[in-house]
C-alpha cells in the first residue's frame, strides 16, 4: 500500500478551491491527504458574483460553490476562518494561530490579492480599522457590510473608476444612493480602454445617473466618527457619507516573502507553477507571477488550477502553463463591453480599424498586426464579440474585409446560428469550454442543460454565457433537449408533474400532506413542498381535504398577512370596493380600539389595518363583523371596479354590479398564485382590467371582453382576450372555467400571465371556449363545487381549530 | 395558571405538549428569554431562540419539517437540532435541550431562568 502524500493548500478562494476540485476529479483522493486553509469562514463562493449581490440581483446564499459539507464529503480537511501565518520550508510545515499546524509534502499557495488602499489621511479610526463608512470591495463580508451601511447612507463616493469601482457604483446606485465615482486618470477604465471608448462609457454612465470626477487625487477622508466627505489635492471637497475604495489590487505575498520565496509583483513561478526556489511549493491565482504577468481574471486562473492538478496527480506530468491571452467580456452596469489584447497600437505598422457611433454609444476598434488580431475593444455591441474573441484566441488569420468582423451578418439574421459556429469556438470564456466540448458532452449522454454544465463546467463562472450554452445543447440534441425533469415537478419533494400528482392523489386517495409524503415520497417529509401540496390537495378534495394546519404558511394559519415586525395586516372584504358610511364608521372604530398603526387604502381598492398583533386578530374580526378579504393568501383576491353605468357618463356596462357578483362568487377560491381581477364599464379601462390576471371590459352592444393573463407588477403584460360574451352570467362562467383550469394545471406560484404564455392563448381558447377536449362541463362543475365549499375563515375567531391558534406567546403552565 | 414551578432551576416543565399543534411551533417566555418550541409530526421536540438571527422574524410562526425550520419573513432555513444556518450565512440559532416527560410534558433546560408567571413582573 502506498502511503498518501500530504497536500496543503493555503487560500480557499477561486483558485485554491477550483484546484482541489480538479485534483479530486483526477482521482487525487487516493494519492493525497488534502488540507486547506481559508481565511474566510466559509466554504467557497463565486467572488465574481459579489457584484451581482451588491447590485441586488443575487442573494448571497446563491453564490456559494461548495458548502462546508462538501469538503467533509470529499475528505478534504478545511480550516475555515484560519489564516496561515508562517511557512517553515525546512521542516515543511505551515503554522497558523492557535497552535494549528500542518505538515506538507506539496504546498500550494493561492492567497489571491487584497484591495490596494492608496495612502490618504483620515482612513482609520483609533483601533486601526477603517473609519465607519469606509469600505474595500473584495469579500462576502465586505459586501455584507456595504449593503448594510448603504441602507442608511445617502451619498457614496467610489474611489477608482476601473471595472470593479464601476460595478460597486452600479450596486450602490441600485440601492438608491447618489453615487460619485472619483478617478485619478483622465478617463475611465484606462487599463482596458482607450480615451475615446473611455469617454463614451463616461457619457453612458452619466446618463444612468452616476456622477464622475476625473483627475481627482484624494488626499483625505473627512469626518470625526464617521465619513462625512473627501478632500482632494486641488483643494476641492465632496460631501458623502460612504466611501468605497477600489483603486486596484495587490497580491497577497507577505506569507511567501517571509518564507524566503522569490517574490516580485507576485510569487514567481515556472511553467509547471512551482516556485522559483522551491519545487515542492507552488503558487496559482492572483498571487502568482508567471512570465512577468499577474492575472486578475478568473479564466487564466482556472487554467492554472487545471494545469497544476495535472502536474500533481500525474494525469499529465508534462502539463505546462504557458500563459493566457487575456480577453474578456465585461458587463459594466449593463453596458456590453468586450476587450482583448492590446488597446492601442504598439508598432508603427499596426493597422487600426475603428467604427464610432456616439449617439448609440457604439465603439469598435481592431488592432491588426501581421495579419492577425492583436487587440480589440467592442463597446455597446454584443453581437460581434463571439467571432472576434474566437479569432483572437486562436490567432486566426484576418479576413481581408475587416468590416465582416466588425458587422457580423449585417442582413436579416443578426446572430450567427449555432450550427454555423465552428466546434473550436469558445462558448464559456471563464472555463474555456468550446462548442465542441458541449456537443461531446451531449453525445456522451448529457441531455439537460444542467447535466452539460455539471459535466463541462460551462456557465459556472460569471454565467453570462448560459443562453449560448442552452442554444448549443439544443442544437446538439437536435432540438430534443430534455429539461431537467425536476424542473417539471410540481413540488421538489415529490417526483411527479402536477397532472401525474393529481392522478396519484386521486387513485391512492391521499387527503393530507403527510399522507402524500407517506404514499408518494417514501415517507420523507420535505418542508419546501408542504405549502404547495396543501394548496393542491385543497383544490382536488375541496371539503374532503384533511387539513393539516402545519402545512400552511403562517398567513393561512391565522388568516392575515404577516408584516416585517411580526404583526399582521387585516383587510376585510368590501365587495367590488363599494362601501357605506356605516361600514366605514365600524372600520374606523376598530382601527382606533386596536391601535392600528396605519390605515391604508390598498391598490385593490380595499382598506387595510396594519400593525395588529396575532393574539388580537380574533377580536378585530369579531368587532368588524365583515368577511375576510383574503388579501394574505394564494387565492382570488379582489375585483377592482370602475363606477360604470350607474354614474359614469361613458359607461356601457354595469362594471360595479358585475364586480360585486364576481367577488361574491369566487371569494376564497385557492389557486397556484394570487388572482387579482377587475371590471371596466367601457374600453377607457379606468380600473385597468386589461392588465389583471382576469378582467372584463364592457363594449358596445351589451357585450363583455374577458381578458386573461394580464400583469402590472414586476412584469407588465397586456392580457389576452379569451372570448367576447353577451351577458354577465357568461362572464362569470368563462372566468370560473379559466380559474379551474389554472387551478388544475398551473405550477405552484406560477402567476396567470406565465401560465397563459406557457399554455398559449390559442390552446386555451380551443379548450375553454370551443371545448375541443370536452372538459368544459366538468370544469364548470368543479369550480361550482369549490364555490359551494367556501367558508369564511374568519369564523375561526369564534371556533379556533386549536386553543393556541392565535397565541402570540404561550403562557407557561408549569406544574 | 400555576405560578410556582417545582422544577430545579435548570429544567423547567412547560406543561403538556398538546399546547403546540402537531408540526408547528409556539413561543414561550422563560423569564426574559423568549424561546420557540417545536413539535414535529414524528414526535420529536426542539427548542431554539424565538427570533430569527436574520431580522428577528418570529420563528415559531415558520414552517417546519424534516428537522428544519423556515423563517416566515424571508424564508431563511435553519437546522432545528443544531441551530445551524442552511444555505445562507446568518448566525446560527441558539438551541436549548428539550424533551418530553413520561406523561407528555415539555421539559426545557435553560441556564438560570425561571418561567414567567402571572405574579411575576414579566413584560
Ligand atoms: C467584486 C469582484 C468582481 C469580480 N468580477 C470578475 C469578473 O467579472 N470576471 C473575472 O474574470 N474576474 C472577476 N473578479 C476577479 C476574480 O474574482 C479574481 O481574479 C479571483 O477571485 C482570484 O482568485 P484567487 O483564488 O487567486 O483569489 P481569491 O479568490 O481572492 O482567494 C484567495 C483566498 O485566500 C485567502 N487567504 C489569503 N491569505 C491567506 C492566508 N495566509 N491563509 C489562509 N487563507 C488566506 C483569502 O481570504 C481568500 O479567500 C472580480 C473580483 C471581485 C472582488
Ligand atoms: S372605464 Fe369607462 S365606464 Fe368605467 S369609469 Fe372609466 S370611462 Fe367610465
Ligand atoms: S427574519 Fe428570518 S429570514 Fe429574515
Amino acid at each position: 500500500m502506498i502511503t498518501k502524500q500530504q497536500l496543503v493548500v493555503v487560500g480557499n478562494g477561486m483558485a485554491g478551491a477550483r484546484f482541489v476540485e480538479d485534483v479530486l476529479a483526477r482521482g487525487g483522493r487516493d494519492r493525497f491527504s488534502i488540507t486547506m486553509f481559508g481565511e474566510e469562514p466559509y466554504g467557497n463562493y463565486n467572488r465574481i458574483l459579489l457584484s451581482s449581490v451588491m447590485a441586488g440581483s443575487h442573494d448571497p446564499k446563491d453564490i456559494f460553490l461548495n458548502s462546508l459539507g462538501w469538503y467533509e464529503e470529499n475528505g478534504v480537511k478545511l480550516h475555515a476562518g484560519v489564516r496561515v501565518g508562517w511557512i517553515d520550508r525546512l521542516s515543511k510545515k505551515v503554522y497558523a494561530p492557535g497552535g494549528v499546524t500542518a505538515a506538507y509534502d506539496k504546498l500550494v499557495i493561492a492567497t489571491g490579492s487584497s484591495a490596494f488602499v492608496p495612502p490618504m489621511g483620515g482612513l482609520y479610526d483609533q483601533s486601526g480599522e477603517f473609519k465607519p463608512g469606509v469600505f474595500a470591495f473584495r469579500t462576502l463580508d465586505d459586501c455584507d457590510r456595504m449593503i448594510k451601511y448603504a441602507g442608511k447612507a445617502r451619498r457614496a463616493a467610489v474611489i477608482g473608476g476601473g471595472l470593479l469601482g464601476l460595478e460597486a457604483a452600479r450596486g450602490l446606485l441600485n440601492r438608491g444612493l447618489e453615487v460619485h465615482v472619483v478617478h485619478l486618470m483622465s478617463y475611465l477604465m484606462e487599463a482596458q480602454l482607450d480615451a475615446l471608448a473611455g469617454g463614451m462609457l463616461h457619457r453612458l454612465l452619466e446618463k444612468m445617473g452616476v456622477r464622475i470626477l476625473l483627475e481627482k487625487f484624494t488626499t483625505a477622508v473627512l469626518g470625526d466618527d464617521a465619513v462625512t466627505g473627501l478632500a482632494f489635492k486641488d483643494g476641492s471637497k465632496l460631501d458623502c457619507d460612504m466611501v468605497v475604495i477600489s483603486a486596484g489590487i495587490r497580491a497577497n505575498v507577505d506569507l511567501a516573502k517571509q518564507s524566503g520565496l522569490t517574490v516580485e509583483r507576485g510569487i514567481v513561478v515556472h511553467d509547471d507553477l512551482s516556485c522559483r526556489n522551491d519545487t515542492n511549493v507552488y503558487a496559482i491565482g492572483e498571487c502568482a507571477q508567471h512570465r512577468g504577468q499577474v492575472y486578475g481574471l478568473v479564466a487564466p486562473i482556472w487554467e492554472q488550477a487545471r494545469v497544476l492538478a495535472d502536474v500533481l496527480t500525474g494525469g499529465n506530468k508534462r502539463a505546462l502553463y504557458t500563459g493566457s491571452r487575456v480577453s474578456t467580456k465585461l458587463k459594466v452596469m449593463g453596458i456590453e463591453l468586450a476587450v482583448m489584447g492590446d488597446k492601442d497600437p504598439k508598432r508603427e505598422d499596426d493597422e487600426v480599424v475603428t467604427y464610432v457611433e456616439p449617439s448609440r454609444g457604439v465603439y469598435k476598434k481592431l488592432i491588426v498586426r501581421e495579419g492577425r488580431l492583436a487587440g480589440a475593444i467592442l463597446l455597446g455591441d454584443g453581437l460581434a464579440a463571439p467571432r472576434l474573441l474566437q479569432v483572437f484566441d486562436r490567432e486566426d488569420p484576418m479576413l481581408d474585409d475587416r468590416s465582416e468582423l466588425l458587422f457580423p451578418m449585417s442582413g436579416e439574421a443578426k446572430t450567427p446560428s449555432v450550427a454555423e459556429i465552428p466546434d473550436t469556438a469558445q462558448i464559456c470564456n471563464c472555463n474555456g469550454v468550446s462548442k465542441g466540448k458541449i456537443v461531446a458532452a451531449v453525445k456522451a449522454g448529457c441531455r439537460t442543460v444542467k447535466a452539460v454544465c455539471d459535466a463541462t463546467r460551462a456557465g459556472t463562472g460569471c454565467g453570462s454565457c448560459k443562453p449560448q450554452v442552452q442554444a448549443v445543447v439544443a442544437f446538439a440534441c437536435d432540438g430534443a433537449v430534455e429539461e431537467d425533469p425536476a424542473a417539471h415537478y410540481y413540488v421538489p419533494g415529490v417526483a411527479l408533474t402536477k397532472p401525474a400528482l393529481i392522478k396519484a392523489v386521486r387513485e391512492q386517495d391521499l387527503r393530507s400532506v403527510s399522507a402524500v409524503f407517506k404514499g408518494l415520497a417514501g415517507g420523507r417529509e420535505d418542508l419546501g413542498s408542504k405549502v404547495g401540496l396543501a394548496s393542491l390537495l385543497k383544490t382536488v378534495w375541496g371539503k374532503e381535504y384533511e387539513d393539516e394546519r402545519d402545512a400552511r404558511f403562517i398567513n393561512d394559519r391565522v388568516h392575515a398577512n404577516i408584516q416585517k415586525d411580526g404583526t399582521f395586516s387585516v383587510i376585510p372584504r368590501i365587495y367590488g370596493g363599494v362601501t357605506s358610511p356605516e361600514q366605514l364608521r365600524r372600520i374606523a372604530d376598530v382601527a382606533e380600539k386596536y391601535n392600528a398603526r396605519m390605515v391604508k387604502i390598498t391598490g385593490g381598492q380595499r382598506i387595510d389595518l396594519l400593525g395588529i398583533p396575532k393574539e388580537k386578530l380574533p377580536d378585530v374580526w369579531n368587532d368588524l363583523g365583515m368577511p375576510s378579504g383574503h388579501a394574505y393568501t394564494k387565492a382570488f383576491r379582489t375585483c377592482k371596479t370602475c363606477v360604470g353605468t350607474d354614474f359614469c357618463r361613458y359607461g356601457v356596462g354595469d362594471s360595479t354590479g358585475l364586480g360585486i357578483k364576481i367577488e361574491k362568487r369566487f371569494q376564497g377560491i385557492e389557486s397556484p398564485h394570487k388572482m387579482k381581477l377587475a371590471t371596466a364599464g367601457c374600453p377607457r379601462n379606468c380600473s385597468e382590467a386589461t392588465t389583471k390576471d382576469i378582467g372584463a371590459v364592457a363594449i358596445e352592444g351589451g357585450k363583455w371582453e374577458v381578458y386573461i393573463g394580464g400583469a402590472a407588477g414586476s412584469r407588465v403584460r397586456k392580457g389576452d382576450v379569451l372570448c367576447i360574451v353577451d351577458s354577465q352570467d357568461d362572464v362569470l362562467k368563462c372566468m370560473g372555467r379559466f380559474m379551474q383550469y389554472y387551478r388544475e394545471n398551473g405550477k405552484y406560484l406560477e402567476r396567470t400571465y406565465d401560465f397563459v404564455e406557457r399554455t398559449g392563448i390559442d390552446a386555451l381558447r380551443r379548450l375553454l371556449v370551443d371545448d375541443a377536449d370536452g372538459i368544459c362541463a366538468r370544469l364548470d362543475a368543479d369550480i361550482q363545487a369549490a364555490v359551494d365549499a367556501y367558508d369564511d375563515p374568519w369564523t375561526e375567531s369564534r371556533k379556533p381549530v386549536h386553543p393556541n391558534q392565535f397565541a402570540g406567546t404561550v403562557a407557561v403552565a408549569g406544574r | 395558571m400555576i405560578s410556582a414551578p417545582p422544577s430545579t432551576d435548570r429544567t423547567l416543565n412547560l406543561g403538556p405538549i398538546e399546547q403546540i399543534p402537531p408540526g408547528e411551533g409556539r413561543r414561550f417566555q422563560i423569564g426574559n428569554v423568549p424561546v420557540a418550541v417545536f413539535r414535529a409530526r414524528d414526535g420529536q421536540v426542539f427548542a431554539t431562540q424565538a427570533l430569527c438571527t436574520h431580522k428577528a422574524g418570529p420563528l415559531a410562526d415558520g414552517i417546519m419539517g424534516a428537522g428544519k425550520i423556515v423563517c416566515p419573513l424571508h424564508s431563511y432555513t435553519f437546522d432545528l437540532a443544531t441551530g445551524a444556518p442552511l444555505g445562507h450565512t446568518c448566525k446560527a440559532l441558539k438551541t436549548y435541550p428539550v424533551s418530553l416527560s413520561a406523561d407528555g410534558d415539555i421539559l426545557l433546560s435553560i441556564e438560570g431562568q425561571r418561567p414567567s408567571s402571572r405574579e411575576g413582573k414579566q413584560p
